[in-house]
């Protein structure tokens, strides 16, 4: 009988074990970013090609007030919820104890400083894509940026969403660091993938989900229902999307659409974000969604 | 009996339903506001279709384009803005009620575009590449005021 109890505790503790063991978070290596030099000035390019300020400012945030990430906006999904976080330079309610490392593991692993996952409404899912050396620098931009003392609103997340170690297995199954659109690109069409499907997040919102909430890279940037709202996200694939690429460009330049209507929703805050970049930037964006795969 | 009374019901809804939308309220006034908008349109297109490079550069015809926009962006129209001339009184206006609630900036928007106009007017004759950066300033007021006071479209 004793040995029988014995063996049933070994067999739940190597099953405990192993489901840790699965579900884990997986921090990059603590020497992941040796020899990389931090460049703020760059770090601001990251800053607005991953759209950070058009989650974590406030709701309606203009100018200035763009730059006070102070958490609060919230998010509508079919799992709950979601309020994001305070990422001011603040010590406490903020990130502004955060090293580059920590940074690294958030925006490309989904996991926190303190070795939880963290839900992929933070698109680490597409973050997961980009270079250590952006990381490295938007640190350091981040770090220019006011601190606020607002604290972090917690999410609103029922059971089972609200067991954050089951993260884990939805990482197992779908965090994929590998790039959507393969094949030959030039490079205008490599950095408008990078921007794309790396810092700007595209497909978080322009690609359809499947039933855990992942993009379907088979589906990729074809439009999405907006969770809470009634209609669409847009369809980006050359299938539904006949702008011209000097249409793309004013349209993420200016936010005139083709037929010079002014650009909508949340997009009227991502094309803000994008004009801090480079005219080549915007050029790269348009000349990649030229090479997505068509999808209806 | 009981079709030709189902029929004479069809028939006043459709009547009534007919009346509704020639005597909807501020009906005018809408009309004649979204005349305005679209002549701002109009002169932005061939602005636009310049800085994209659709149509060749030229300083006069931007000029042009350029002035009506000020002068369109510059009119007074306080008569065509009513308040309650907004989206729940009439399906035909995207105009929400928050123009005319308190705490609404929308003559600060509108001021807004007339500075924005001002610049491109100042811009447009000069050449392309300063036509082409003071779009950007029209474009954001025009947004900017959209977003705030504008239904989104569905």
């Amino acid at each position: 009988m004793r040995r029988i109890l014995l063996s049933l505790t070994i067999l739940a503790a190597t099953g405990a074990a192993g489901a840790w063991f699965v579900l884990r978070p997986e921090p990059l290596p603590a020497d992941a970013l040796a020899g990389l030099e931090a460049d703020a000035v760059r770090g601001e390019q990251v800053f607005w090609a991953g759209g950070c300020a058009a989650c974590h400012s406030a709701e309606k945030a203009e100018g200035a007030d763009r730059l006070v990430l102070k958490g609060g906006r919230r998010f509508p999904s079919p799992f709950g919820t979601f309020v994001a976080p305070n990422i001011s330079n603040d010590p406490a309610a903020g990130i502004g104890t955060w090293t580059a490392l920590g940074l690294a593991n958030a925006m490309l692993r989904g996991v926190s400083p303190e070795g939880r996952h963290y839900y992929p409404v933070f698109p680490y899912a597409s973050y997961a894509r980009a270079t250590l050396q952006d990381v490295v620098d938007l640190r350091a931009f981040l770090a220019t940026l006011p601190a606020d003392p607002s604290p972090s609103a917690p999410h609103e997340v029922a059971f089972p969403y609200n067991i954050r170690l089951g993260l884990g297995l939805w990482k197992r199954l779908h965090l994929d660091d590998g790039w959507v659109v393969a094949g030959d690109l030039n490079q205008a069409e490599t950095r408008g993938r990078y921007l794309v499907e790396a810092l700007g997040h595209c497909g978080e919102c322009h690609t359809p989900r499947g039933g855990l909430g992942a993009m379907d890279r088979n589906r990729w940037l074809a439009g999405a229902p907006i969770p809470g709202g009634k209609s669409r996200f847009p369809n980006l694939t050359p299938a539904k999307l006949t702008w011209s690429e000097a249409d793309i460009v004013a349209f993420l330049t200016t936010g005139f659409t083709p037929d010079y209507d002014s650009v909508g929703g949340a997009m009227a805050e991502v094309v803000d974000g994008l004009s801090h970049l480079a005219p080549s930037d915007r050029a790269a964006i348009a000349a990649y969604l030229k090479r997505v795969v068509p999808a209806e | 009996m009981k079709t030709f009374l189902l029929t004479i019901t069809a028939a006043t809804i459709l009547i009534t339903g007919v009346a509704t939308a020639q005597d909807a309220p501020f009906a005018r006034e809408i009309k004649v506001r979204q005349g305005i908008m679209g002549y701002r349109t109009m002169n932005v297109a061939i602005l636009g279709a310049m800085a994209k490079g659709e149509v060749d550069y030229n300083a006069e015809q931007a000029q042009k384009a350029a002035d009506n926009l000020l002068t369109a962006a510059s009119i007074d129209m306080s008569m065509l803005w009513p308040e309650g001339s907004d989206d729940f009184a009439n399906p035909d206006t995207r105009a929400l009620a928050k123009i005319w609630e308190g705490g609404s900036d929308v003559g600060a928007k509108a001021q807004a575009l007339v500075d924005a106009a001002t610049a491109m007017q100042a811009a447009a004759g000069i050449d392309l590449a300063s036509l082409q950066g003071a779009l950007k300033g029209v474009g954001d007021a025009c947004t900017a005021c959209h977003e705030a006071y504008r239904a989104s479209a569905n």
